[in-house]
């Protein structure tokens, strides 16, 4: 079991023939990801080719979906087209978008998220997930990459884990990779995410084969708060917790559109004392947390 | 991006918001000018992108030019809460029945907008929310329908205002939704939003952010910059399209990934506290590729930083290799040469780490160590710093 992804899932690219698309299409080829097909209407009926594998491209999702029954898609445009890109897919009812661009304006991202909220199905669910943008996406080691995260670090294993950053994932994948990851999943820095730290840590909950969650946070809002109610109340799961930008001066962007310090808004330490007032162990560097997962993990 | 009171109000003008004359000044003879061209009474008014203005003396009303020139040569100059004044408003005397407060902003925790609205403006809005919160409407916003006649009518009524001034508030109230959306905004604020003895509605001081993410589809955003106030390391880091932050340290950061560079700085910080309490100098995340053009486009920033005693590298090598990334720093050494002069400490890990330590030990460099964890290397590098 894993989280949203599996060995299962039919991925489309959107973007396949870009510079990223077209590296990123071949990166989770090699680490086995069903890659069914791209999308560019602008080069409808042609194909890509990596290695023994052609691809065709089509020239929407929804045709797309129909040819080859796809269940996820990953976004690779440009942060201008990138919203009439998630618009088309959450349209075509596909279950699972990973949009991967930086530099998204953010009413953007408020309005697909309204659209994809507003699109459900005969019980009132959600059709479309959404994850990112700015996101590294999401990997289910030994089964599916749908992102760009280096999929040699570890392989499976019983820890799940969700992060705002590509860089401090791939990071405690290294640290703990001897112990292997169900999920891991970077759900990007952007002020408006469609996948949060909550759905993720409900989703580690339900899922059999996640034993214990690392949680990694930083500055900015009040996610990493609003996880750790949640936490208190539906996770029985042990989880530890990192949250980055303790250093962080007010008023300055850290590199993520959304990780800012406002006033007394959204600073690292009052998010680390709402997770530990959760019950949740924070480490103060990403090697002691996972030292604490690992002391976490050996009682088990 | 926050943007100064004069550009916001500029913004509200072009959009059809009713705003007072106003006229931004550099020095006390534009001032002057300014009040000349407004005529009668007017306010000076500080340009800084920080509350409490008033309070610090940096508003005043002047009842002739003369007195604009001399408050204005009162304010030019002035630090409030650590901002210079480089600029004044002179803004037309506004006369004042009653005061209001309307903003619209960006909802993170509920992925939508939320428009706050009173009818007792005037005062600091948080004090408002925290003493008198039924006196402040909240209404959320969908991102998907924004804000229509009905719900602009709704927010009006949620705050409690007279019939004789509902039509002309909710008129003004979309106007302040079209500069939102038009201007790809985060924050539209007008606090306050006055009636004039007249009736007339007018939006009497005004905050908008914008969003940097939205440049791209706004050509004339770029000038609404402030070059001023940009740290010239950060400018000169910002035409690299590096991505800088200068802080107040003695280690240069350089790392890659915004998650992993933030909690760089922690690790630096908490090693310092062991060698004299040093502390980092700076953000710099040179993204995920880290090639050496890029790296020695952010050694180059942070080597011309005086503060900095030390640097500390640290790399994960995902996607881009430790090898490349490694020859990166050998050829960003190579094109800096003289420039080169500071310790500099390396951490890799991911990727081909091994290829890239073997580089970097075959490369060399007196000044460079190599460390093989995070923790190691940002004490190393803070030890540097103290001078051990």
């Amino acid at each position: 079991m894993s989280i949203y992804l599996n060995k299962d899932s039919k991925v489309l690219v959107q973007g396949i023939t870009g510079g990223e698309g077209t590296k990123h299409t071949a990166l989770m080829l090699k680490a086995g990801t069903q890659v069914v097909g791209g999308v560019n209407a602008r080069k409808a009926g042609t194909t890509v080719t990596h290695g023994d594998v052609t691809l065709p491209v089509y020239g929407t999702v929804e045709e797309a979906m129909k040819e080859t029954g796809a269940d996820v898609s990953i976004v690779f445009v440009p942060p201008a087209f990138t919203k009439d890109a998630v618009v088309e897919a959450i349209e075509a009812g596909i279950g699972l978008i990973v949009v991967i661009t930086e530099g998204v304006p953010v009413q953007d991202s408020a309005s697909f998220w309204a659209l994809a909220q507003s699109k459900v199905d005969a019980n009132g669910q959600q059709v479309t997930r959404i994850i990112g943008p700015n996101c590294p996406g999401i990997i289910t080691p030994g089964e599916s990459l749908v992102g760009i995260t280096p999929a040699n670090i570890t392989g499976k294993g019983g820890v799940g884990l969700v992060s705002k950053s590509g860089t401090l994932t791939y990071q405690m994948m290294f640290e703990l990779r001897d112990l292997g990851f169900s999920t891991a999943i970077g759900i990007g820095g952007d002020p408006i995410v469609g996948t949060t730290h909550i759905d993720a840590l409900a989703a580690f909950e339900a899922d059999p084969e996640t034993k214990a969650i690392v949680m990694i946070g930083e500055i900015g809002g009040d996610a990493e708060e609003r996880a750790a109610e949640f936490i208190k109340a539906n996770v029985t799961k042990p989880v530890v917790g990192y949250v980055a930008g303790f250093t962080a001066p007010e008023g300055k962007t850290m590199g993520h559109a959304g990780a800012i310090v406002s006033g007394s808004a959204g600073t690292a330490q009052a998010k680390k004392e709402a997770l530990e007032a959760a019950g949740v162990k924070v480490g103060k560097t990403p090697s002691e947390t996972a030292k604490l997962l690992r002391e976490v993990y050996a009682t088990l | 991006m926050d943007l100064f009171e004069y550009q916001a109000r500029d913004l509200f003008e072009a959009h059809g918001v009713p705003v007072l004359a106003g006229i931004v000044a550099h020095t006390p003879e534009e001032a002057k000018a300014a009040a000349e061209k407004i005529g009668g009474v007017v306010v000076v008014k500080a340009q800084v992108k920080a509350g409490g203005r008033g309070k610090a003396g940096g508003v005043k009303v002047a009842k002739t030019p003369d007195e604009a020139f001399s408050y204005a040569s009162d304010i030019l100059g002035m630090d409030i809460k650590g901002h210079t004044v480089h600029r004044v408003m002179i803004a037309q005397g506004a006369d004042i029945a009653e005061e209001y407060y309307f903003s619209v902003l960006l909802d993170r925790s509920n992925r939508n907008y939320l428009a706050m609205c009173s009818v007792e403006g005037g005062m600091d809005i948080e004090q408002l929310a925290v003493e008198r919160p039924e006196a402040l409407a909240r209404i959320a916003v969908d991102a998907g329908t924004g804000i229509d006649q009905a719900k602009a009518e709704e927010i009006v009524d949620a705050a409690g205002f007279a019939a004789d001034i509902r039509d002309g508030v909710i008129t003004t109230i979309l106007k302040l939704w079209d500069v939102f959306v038009k201007e790809d905004a985060t924050l539209v604020e007008v606090n306050p939003l006055v009636k004039t003895g007249k009736g007339d509605i007018v939006a009497l001081d005004g905050k908008v952010t914008i969003d940097e993410n939205a440049e791209f589809r706004h050509a004339d955003h770029a000038a609404l910059e402030d070059k001023d106030a940009a740290d010239p390391l950060e400018a000169k880091a910002k035409e690299n399209d590096l991505n800088y932050v200068k802080l107040d340290g003695e280690v240069g950061i350089i790392g890659n990934g915004a998650g992993l560079v933030m909690s760089t700085l922690d690790v630096v910080a908490y090693a310092g506290e062991a060698h004299g309490g040093v502390l980092p100098a700076n953000f710099l995340d040179i993204g995920g590729g880290a090639s050496a053009e890029v790296m020695a486009a952010g050694l180059d920033v942070i080597l011309n930083d005086s503060q900095v005693k030390s640097v500390f590298v640290n790399v994960f090598g995902g996607i881009t290799a430790c090898d490349a990334v490694a020859n990166g720093i050998v050829k960003a050494l190579e094109m800096l040469g003289d420039e080169a002069n500071k310790p500099l400490v390396v951490r890799l890990d991911g990727n081909n780490v091994e290829e890239g330590r073997r580089i970097l030990a075959e490369a060399n460099y007196p000044l460079v160590t190599i460390a093989d964890t995070m923790d190691e290397g940002a004490d190393k590098a803070a030890a540097l710093a103290y001078g051990k």
